[in-house]
């Protein structure tokens, strides 16, 4: 019972943690568009990454996906699914720019 | 400080203490990723067709005139917490914790999803009447097929919170509702990731290139 309720204690600080370190990041984001203004890609470039920060941030808080031997072949199928997913996302964005730049529509 | 002894999937793992319920659980929650990863690609999809047409105004309302940061930020405040009541849920529902505790964060998690679609279709019904429409331009098209595509995502976590929590009062907490459980915070957190996504490129992307 005492081991449980240390496992239990252990866990939603997990939880805790994810949930604080999400906050902050998001806080930040805010922060940085409200302060610096959201006109300049550094600005961007910044918020993307507290973003991409976020992201990685809950997915071994929340969902619990890390390196651990027994939760790797998930951690297999979401970086695949990432993977075709990053292919189409960039071979759309750098085909369909290059379309709009060479037909002068000044895209980004 | 042991580790958990059980941890064969991602996500919580319900280990010893419900071992039956644990090795139910240990397939479909694979196959609930394999979904999860296919609703992630139609995401994907959808926000690589934004990221096109965010210039692609043809003179109707951009960016500029039909975002509202203040409510985007009070969505993702409100989204957050939600995320982590469903997982203190989960965790009440793990450790046998009295069934007040479960019930509890049941509620708060679906008052806060129900408080956020409010938040949302307040803030398409104000775009709406800047002129914001879908058939307005391309960049609306795409912007209406995705965060609308994500709200009724949340919507359908909300029923799913309901019917769950009316399957907890009825079947009692039975290795298939505990099961039931575990995937709904899954999917919760998901579309926790996918919100993150939402607000770096739909709001912040079309604000800083639109």
């Amino acid at each position: 019972m005492d081991r449980r309720s240390e496992m239990h204690r252990r866990e939603r600080r997990r939880y805790v943690i994810g949930y604080g370190g999400s906050l902050l990041l998001t806080l930040a984001m805010f922060g940085v568009a409200q302060v610096y203004g959201i006109e300049t890609v550094g600005v961007y470039l910044t918020i993307g990454l507290l973003g991409l920060a976020q992201l990685v941030l809950q997915l071994v808080y929340f969902l619990h996906i890390d390196r651990r031997r027994s939760s790797r072949e998930d951690l297999h199928l979401v970086l695949f699914s990432t993977l075709v997913l990053m292919i189409m996302i960039l071979g759309t964005v750098w085909v369909l720019g290059n379309l709009a730049t060479r037909m002068h529509m000044h895209l980004m | 400080m042991k580790r958990a002894p059980t941890h064969s999937y991602p996500g919580i793992n319900l280990g010893e203490h419900h071992a039956s319920a644990h090795k139910a659980t240990e397939v479909v929650t694979f196959g609930f990723w394999v979904f999860l990863m296919s609703d992630l690609v139609y995401f994907g999809l959808m926000f690589a067709i934004y990221i096109t047409m965010i210039d692609a105004q043809a003179g109707g309302p951009g960016p500029h005139e039909l975002f509202d940061l203040k409510s985007v930020f009070a969505q993702t405040l409100i989204l957050l917490t939600s995320s982590l009541t469903v997982g203190l849920a989960m965790l009440a529902l793990k450790y046998n914790l009295p069934r007040g505790r479960i019930v509890l964060w049941f509620g708060v998690t679906l008052v806060l999803g129900l408080s956020f679609l409010v938040l949302e279709v307040r803030d398409f019904m104000a775009m709406a009447e800047k002129g914001g429409i879908p058939q307005r331009s391309g960049f609306l098209s795409a912007f209406f097929g995705l965060v609308p595509m994500h709200g009724l995502h949340v919507a359908t976590g909300c029923l799913w919170l309901i019917v769950l929590g009316i399957q907890l009062r009825v079947k009692g907490m039975t290795d298939v509702v505990i099961s039931r459980v575990v995937r709904l915070a899954l999917f919760w957190h998901f579309l926790d990731l996918i919100w993150i996504g939402i607000i770096t490129i739909v709001y912040f992307g079309g604000l800083t290139y639109g």
